[in-house]
């Protein structure tokens, strides 16, 4: 089974750097955390912020670009909901960092636990 | 466990991992400070790291790459920010073009410290990832290294 190195798949690559941009804004992390729990029009979200209505509706924009919340119309409100499964794929790439760190630190635990001649023979067994 | 904590802030990017060892600083060190060491925690068995340049000095730089399962090369790269022998050190990290020159535009930062701790050594890795390309060329050989070992265990089963 190989998983090819390339480039990443064009779309893939930009998804990944709009959801960065859009987590790395504290007042778009908690509109996120709100509307994960329940559905809020855009007018009740921007009494919670003491910003502009305006304001609050395009940190809403940059949040549904990255896929993170959607919104849908009902009568003269906007109302927002958060996409749980963006927020998991954000999750699952820092788990996936943190399992190379694991990983890492599992061969340095190895490592120590030889002796210095030990040291000198694996590392001429693996480079072989 | 050796990995005793791991703190993720998605919103910037970052990640805290703390690892404890019986060694003593001076040894835990060392797995940074040689580059035969170095070369064999810093990629997966599946894409052994052979590390070029080790100059760990104030602007110095490391150089590595490492070898994929069908001979493919990928080059890898540190510039040394500070060196703190054996307390800490701090590094930009990104990867090379396919004669090993550094690609600046997508770098990460890292900063290693060592304490001693109960009579062994605690590590504390501030990782600073960078956006995209280093990440995803990373994490992709971090999954097939995931894949080869859930590989192993099933033969292991059968």
């Amino acid at each position: 089974m190989v998983v090819g190195i390339g480039a990443p798949e064009p779309g893939e690559a930009e998804r990944i750097d709009r959801l960065f941009h859009a987590l790395a804004d504290p007042t778009r992390r908690d509109i996120v955390r709100v509307v994960l729990h329940s559905e809020e029009s855009v007018s009740a979200l921007a009494q919670r912020y003491p910003m502009s209505f305006a304001a609050v509706q395009k940190h809403v924009a940059v949040l549904e670009r990255a896929e993170l919340v959607r919104k849908r119309r009902q009568g003269r409100e906007q109302l927002v909901s958060g996409d749980i499964e963006t927020l998991r794929s954000v999750n699952r790439l820092l788990d996936q960092y943190e399992a190379i760190w694991r990983d890492r630190i599992g061969r340095m635990d190895e490592i120590l636990a030889e002796t210095g001649d030990e040291i000198e023979t694996t590392s001429k067994e693996r480079n072989r | 466990m050796t990995v005793k904590d791991v703190e993720k802030d998605p919103a910037n990017l970052t990640m805290v991992v703390t690892a404890e060892f019986d060694s003593p600083v001076e040894r835990v060190w060392q797995l940074w400070a040689d580059p035969r060491q170095l070369e064999r925690w810093w990629g997966p068995p599946t894409y052994p790291a052979t590390v070029v340049d080790h100059h760990l000095e104030p602007g110095g730089t490391v150089t590595y790459f490492m070898t994929g399962p069908e001979g493919d090369k990928h080059h890898g790269w540190w510039r040394i920010g500070t060196v703190d022998a054996p307390r800490e050190l701090t590094m930009e990290d990104g990867f090379g073009d396919a004669d090993g020159r550094p690609l600046t535009d997508r770098t990460g930062q890292l900063r290693m410290r060592l304490f001693e701790h109960e009579g062994g050594t605690r590590m504390e890795l501030h990782d600073q990832f960078p956006t995209l390309e280093q990440m995803e060329e990373m994490l992709k050989m971090g999954m097939e290294e995931g894949l080869r070992q859930a590989v192993g265990q099933m033969d292991a089963l059968l």
